[in-house]
Order: C-alpha cells, then sequence, then structure tokens
C-alpha cells in the first residue's frame, strides 16, 4: 500500500499546495495545467454526482477509483479541498484527510500570520510537517501491505 | 439493498440506455402561511430551495405542486410564475410540496456525455502507468460502478453502497446487451438501444443482482 500525491485547493480551484511521494507516472503536461485539469474534474464530480444522486446527501463525493488507484476527496465547508491518491487497497480515508486539515494546514497556516491566504502556500513548517504526517500513515509503506 | 438506475454509454459519450430501477420517494407537503420562511431561486427552468431547511424540506428540493396541483417548471398550472405567485399574499395559506426533481432525458444525456469525459481524465490523471477510467465513484448515499468494454462501451450502474455483486452485474449485463441487442437485425450500433428483450432480460438481472447480495461489504 502507498500514498501517490496529495493536492490541497482552496475554493476558487488555487492549487494551494501539491506533494508527490511514490508517484509513477507524470501526467505529461505542466503542473499548472494539471491542477486546473484536477480541479475541473472535481468540479464536474461534484456538480455530476449531486444531479445524480437518487437521494439528498450530507458528505456528498468521497472517493472514486480506477483499475490503478484510489482518489479519496474531503471538502471543509468552507471549500479548502484535500485530495489524496493512493492505491487501491488503502480503505476509506475521511478522517485521515480531515486530520491533515486541522492538525496540520489549520495549525501552520491558519494560524500563521505571515501565510497569505489565497496563493500557494510557501512555509517550510507545513512542508515538512505534512511529509512527516503522511510518512507517518500506517498505509505509505509500499511494504506494510 | 437496492440498485437505482442503468446506463450504457457509447463509445462516443452518447446515451443510448437508461433505466430506472427503483427511485426513493422523498417529497414533503407543507402549508405555509404569508411571507414564505424559505428562500427560492430559479435554476434551470425549476424553483429550488436555496436556503432555509425544515421539516424535511431540502436545499435543493424543487417545487413539485401547489396546492396538490402539479407545477410545469417554473410556472404554475395556471401559467403564472411561481415565484410572483408566491410573493402574493392573497394567495395564502398555500400547500407547497417540495422533493428532489426527477431529471429529464436531456439531463440524462448530459450526465452521460459529463461522466464520459470525466472517465478519460480519471485515467490521465492517473499517478500509475496503465490505468483504465473511473471504475467505481462512492459517495455516501450511492456508488456509481462502471465496466468499460474493450469496444469502448460503458456500462454504468447505481447502487446503494452496501450493494453487493455489482461486478457480476455488469458483466452480466454486458452479456444481455451482446445477446439481445448486439444479435437483434433491427439495432443499429451506437443507437438508442429499443429492444424488448434486452429490456425484459436486463430487468430480471437486476432482480436476481437484488436479492443476490445486500449485506456483503460492497464490491
Amino acid at each position: 500500500m502507498t500514498v501517490y500525491n496529495l493536492y490541497i485547493f482552496d475554493r476558487n480551484g488555487t492549487c494551494l499546495h501539491y506533494s508527490e511521494w511514490n508517484r509513477k507516472k507524470q501526467a505529461g503536461i505542466s503542473k499548472e495545467e494539471e491542477f486546473k485539469l484536477m480541479y475541473g474534474m472535481l468540479f464536474s464530480i461534484r456538480s455530476f454526482v449531486s444531479k445524480m444522486s437518487p437521494l439528498d446527501m450530507k458528505d456528498g463525493f468521497v472517493s472514486f477509483q480506477t483499475s490503478r488507484y484510489k482518489l479519496h476527496y474531503y471538502e471543509t465547508p468552507t471549500g479548502i479541498k484535500v485530495v489524496m491518491n493512493t492505491d487501491l487497497g488503502v480503505p476509506n480515508c475521511r478522517d485521515v484527510l480531515h486530520q491533515i486539515y486541522s492538525t496540520v494546514y489549520v495549525e501552520c497556516i491558519v494560524k500563521n500570520p505571515l501565510c497569505e491566504l489565497g496563493g500557494s502556500l510557501q512555509s517550510e513548517l507545513f512542508s515538512s510537517k505534512l511529509d512527516s504526517f503522511i510518512r507517518a500513515l500506517p498505509f505509505f509503506s509500499v511494504r506494510a501491505a | 439493498m437496492a440498485i437505482f438506475s442503468v446506463y450504457v454509454v457509447n463509445k462516443a459519450g452518447g446515451l443510448i440506455y437508461q433505466y430506472d430501477n427503483y427511485v426513493p420517494r422523498t417529497e414533503v407537503e407543507k402549508t405555509f402561511s404569508f411571507p414564505l420562511d424559505i428562500v427560492l431561486k430559479i435554476h434551470d427552468e425549476k424553483v429550488l430551495v436555496s436556503f432555509g431547511q425544515r421539516d424535511g424540506i431540502r436545499v435543493g428540493h424543487a417545487v413539485l405542486s401547489i396546492n396538490g396541483v402539479d407545477v410545469n417548471g417554473k410556472y404554475t398550472a395556471e401559467g403564472k410564475e411561481i415565484v410572483e405567485y408566491l410573493k402574493d399574499p392573497s394567495n395564502y395559506p398555500v400547500s407547497i410540496r417540495f422533493g428532489r426533481a426527477r431529471l429529464t432525458s436531456n439531463e440524462k444525456l448530459m450526465l452521460a456525455s459529463m461522466f464520459h469525459s470525466l472517465f478519460a481524465i480519471g485515467s490521465q490523471l492517473s499517478p500509475e502507468v496503465g490505468s483504465s477510467g473511473i471504475e467505481m465513484l462512492e459517495t455516501d448515499v450511492f456508488k456509481l460502478h462502471c465496466f468499460q468494454t474493450l469496444t469502448g462501451i460503458k456500462f454504468i450502474v447505481l447502487a446503494d453502497p452496501r450493494q453487493s455483486g455489482v461486478d457480476a452485474l455488469l458483466r452480466k449485463i454486458y452479456e444481455i446487451y451482446s445477446d439481445f441487442a448486439l444479435k437483434n437485425p433491427f439495432y443499429s450500433l451506437e443507437m438508442p438501444i429499443r429492444c424488448e428483450l434486452f429490456d425484459q432480460n436486463l430487468k430480471s438481472a437486476l432482480e436476481v443482482a437484488e436479492k443476490a447480495g445486500t449485506f456483503g461489504t460492497g464490491s
């Protein structure tokens, strides 16, 4: 089991943060293009899902999987979107993504007056905290499976 | 638990078959006095709740009928605009029925082609080599399962998240498609499927699948 990469978007579609760990294939386009494509896909999925749903939803879109990877999605009421790609063996990651938001993003970005909200995140502390958080996840290592 | 609906999408993203197997009823009727304590808005020729959830009426619900008479899009049965009608205090008390708006066939076509492109993007943004498109999309109230054949036809099943055996069902639908649509001499490829035997066999396959696994962890 492993974690491939992680995106954090704000409610306007700006990619606040991107990091990758065991990614094997690049999308073949520039990172900016990729962020736009990813956000566009998520935006469409949200609208698709809300129309398609036969019942009223609470959490809405949670994850999707293809034959090779699984994308986990978490959105806060303020519109921050945390997106993590893992392999197929990883179970529901909602609480993990929520923890990334509440213990890493809020602690290191929102509570840091020097961090400007709305642009790409520059904080060194945030990157290192996030990296160690992901590396400590039980399903991070390829061997753990 | 339940299988909600089945979609068949051709390789160009066109919807060639759609069947609603089970549509849960979520409708609430309530009598209101002036002024209305729910904020309504017009969206896609429908009047939707935009703010003020109460008594089972949820944001996103559409106005379905007023005083027991079904509405016609954003107009009342008499042809007046609903929003204008509800602004007039002399029309109160008024009884309004709210519920999730049903998808029109145009919306279904649009959603099918939307999924077609989402499927492709899902494969392009893969961090692993050789990934297919979206095979399963999960929300808290339903799971969408998709099976793409080698020829590019997509079979999509919307089911309860706890429903198991959907993968087997998708292959069964492919089999039914090959037997009753493709072998039908009156069926032209890539065009909407209007074959009675296909309908019948699909319905019985759905019944079998619904009975089969309802307590599994989902597949």
